[in-house]
């Protein structure tokens, strides 16, 4: 999970990263009344979870509590590359003499973690690839990088850094920039924070309020492993991979995929039926493609999971279904769905086949 | 001949009294696994009946090792507890460490690879399938019954597209079948497992499949430019995923352009790996060099 600029601010100072002082607001109101208490400049900086903020407009500078008022008015509600800005960061302004950048990530090639830095920061990364000093993140040292007047310091900042990766459980923390400012302090002015979806049963942590899609948040409580995308066709499938693999498959045959939705080894009748109800809800599917390898999953079990689950929906499942069944027991979860005869089911009998004819089956209801 | 698993490995399952312990461990045993007794520290002394055979439960994976002669493990353990399960088993030099759990923190997986860095223990996963090398042995969830012995040595990091490609290709049959899992951190990679296919007498054919994330196939490919004789067929998983989106696997991301299947893809292709645009295709260019 990525965290917004303001969670990574608030864990940064947690554990003794230095950022300036500063407010979140959701009203241009509070922005006024955040940047009265900070006092002098401030900045209003849209809270999204993409890059590129500052060149869409989303980054403000204002010298008053009514100029903070004003940019808050224009900011909040901004779209910056399909993210809406919900919430702004107002901070007190720094004057910046230098700009670096520090990190700490997985590096997932030597299954470790490393630290990277830089003495120009405030790019974008990919701009600044050819500065970047990468190190065991055991043997992190600012002097490879930094001017030697600053080395001691930065690595104080390294160090509460390193902190916050391990303690919260990060795969990555950045800060970019870290500044110097004009009156000689190291300070985060701006940090990303990625944190492991796999440790949160040890943490306390905000929900994920990136995601305002219904479909998915809907997905999310019920447990379901869904991704929704731009097509037309609902994909139901056992395995990520497999998955995965039917998504490139429907691409193929010349439609695009609406949804990723991983439903794992069990498949229950009611897992399916809750995969369906969330696909079958989302007003741009036209078809659904059910794509299950059994494994130690008996295709048979599939079958019927997938009659209960129409059973289940009645009026809600009104789209065709194309469904292929591979594997252990195939053959009993093919006759099951003959037997069935129901009218919105299509029985296919290879992936690509089964591609093939629910890409048809989308494109003739447009 | 089979790689890392086979007709001598001596099994003890982690988390064997648990459901899906039980599970599976039957599984184990009915495909022919040497399954010799489990390991839970809560429940030692006492023993699981199967259906042709009682095993014993030990407190530690060090007293299995030492009753039994165990040399592999394999992991239903939670993921709160796996990182120390693993490091229990690589400290009683257990040769290949199999961790089937799903959804184990990264900082706990760095932490026991880099436990067993210098050590004996050959660690598989986590977030995987397992390993089988049919008809002798089969160390995970992977069902034994769809592929048989053969010639071909799969790796991948999807579950559910090894067996697909097991089943579509069970004329050949496999020597062995690694599932390296779908985590950003696995203990074995392609790599390994392209290495000891290489050096496998009867591994005639090598499929490869991958997965968005990282740049494993990549460093896969160029490993196959340097070192790999036999013929190499691949798939890669995930062209349609969107940037910045976890599809599944915890390590299937792409972030920016880096971990693109397009660009796995193109570092294979380059290299002389035949790369399918899907299962089915990918099976038939195995088949059509394996017949040709």
């Amino acid at each position: 999970m990525d965290l917004f600029e303001h969670e990574a601010r608030d864990l940064f100072e947690r554990h003794g990263v230095p950022v300036p002082r500063g407010f979140v607001a959701d009203t241009p109101e509070s922005a006024r009344e955040a940047a009265a208490r900070l006092g002098g400049t401030v900045v209003v900086k849209a809270q999204v979870k993409t890059g590129g903020r500052g060149k869409a407009g989303g980054i403000k500078l204002a010298s008053s509590p009514d100029e903070a008022f004003a940019s808050a008015a224009a900011v909040l509600g901004m779209d910056i590359k399909g993210h809406t800005v919900r919430k702004v960061l107002v901070t007190e302004a720094s004057e910046i003499a230098e700009e670096y950048y520090l990190s700490f990530l997985l590096d997932r090639a030597n299954r470790t973690f490393i630290g990277m830095a830089s003495a120009t920061g405030g790019m974008e990364i990919e701009e600044m690839a050819d500065s970047i000093t990468r190190m065991p993140a055991s043997s992190f040292d600012a002097a490879a990088v930094f001017p030697p007047e600053i080395a001691a310091e930065v690595n104080e900042v390294a160090s509460a850094l390193w902190k916050v990766f391990v303690s919260e459980d990060a795969t990555l923390v950045e800060v970019n920039p870290l500044a110097r400012t004009a009156d000689g302090r190291i300070v985060a002015l701006d940090g990303k924070v990625t944190l492991d979806d796999n440790a949160a049963f040890r943490h306390a942590r905000p929900p994920d309020g990136a995601s305002g899609d219904p479909l998915e948040v809907r997905a999310a409580e019920k447990g379901l492993n869904y991704v929704k995308l731009d097509g037309t066709v609902g994909v139901i499938g056992n395995g990520a991979g497999l998955v995965m693999s039917t998504l490139d498959v429907v691409a193929l045959a010349g439609a695009a995929p609406a949804n990723f939705l991983d439903i794992g080894g069990g498949a229950s009748a009611q897992v399916m039926a809750d995969g369906l109800d969330v696909i079958l809800s989302d007003p741009s599917v036209r078809s659904v493609f059910v794509n299950v390898f059994g494994g130690i999953t008996a295709c048979d079990a599939v079958a019927n999971g997938i009659v209960q689950a129409l059973g289940i929906l009645g009026d809600r499942a009104d789209k065709p279904l194309v469904v292929r069944l591979d594997g252990n027991s195939a053959e009993a979860g093919h006759r099951i769905l003959d037997e069935a005869r129901h009218p919105l089911i299509t029985v296919a009998h290879t992936m690509d086949d089964a591609a093939g004819r629910a890409a048809a089956l989308a494109g003739k209801e447009s | 001949m089979a790689i890392f698993l086979d007709e001598h490995s001596r099994v003890v399952v982690q988390g064997m009294t648990g459901s899906e312990g039980v599970k599976h461990t039957r599984r184990m045993l009915a495909s022919g696994t040497q399954v010799v007794g489990g390991v839970n520290a809560r429940k030692a002394g006492t023993s699981v009946d199967f259906d042709d055979v009682t095993l014993p439960v030990f407190g530690t994976v060090a007293e299995a090792v030492e009753a039994t002669g165990a040399n592999t493990s394999v992991l239903f353990v939670p993921p709160a507890f796996t990182g120390d399960a693993v490091i229990e088993a690589i400290d009683a030099s257990i040769g290949l460490a199999v961790v089937i759990t799903e959804g184990v923190p990264v900082h706990d997986t760095a932490r026991f690879w880099a436990h067993a860095s210098g050590s004996s223990t050959r660690i598989i996963g986590p977030n995987c399938p397992g390993i089988i090398s049919p008809g002798k042995s089969n160390a995970g969830i992977i069902p034994a019954d769809i592929t048989k012995p053969g010639s071909i040595g799969l790796v991948s990091k999807s579950g559910t597209l090894t067996y697909q490609l097991m089943h579509e290709l069970k004329d050949f049959g496999f020597t062995t079948c690694v599932g390296i899992g779908g985590d950003p951190i696995v203990g074995t990679t392609h790599i390994d497992a392209i290495a000891a296919f290489e050096a496998d007498s009867e591994t005639e054919l090598i499929v490869m499949i991958g997965e968005i994330g990282g740049d494993a196939e990549e460093r896969a490919a160029e490993f196959v430019r340097d070192n790999v004789s036999k013929p190499v067929v691949g798939y890669v998983a995930g062209f349609t995923a969107p940037e910045g989106r976890t599809m599944g696997h915890a390590g299937a991301i792409v972030s920016g352009s880096s971990g693109t299947a397009e660009a796995k893809k193109q570092a294979m292709e380059a290299v002389g790996i035949r790369v399918g645009r899907t299962p089915s295709e990918t099976a038939a260019l195995a088949r059509a060099i394996l017949t040709g």
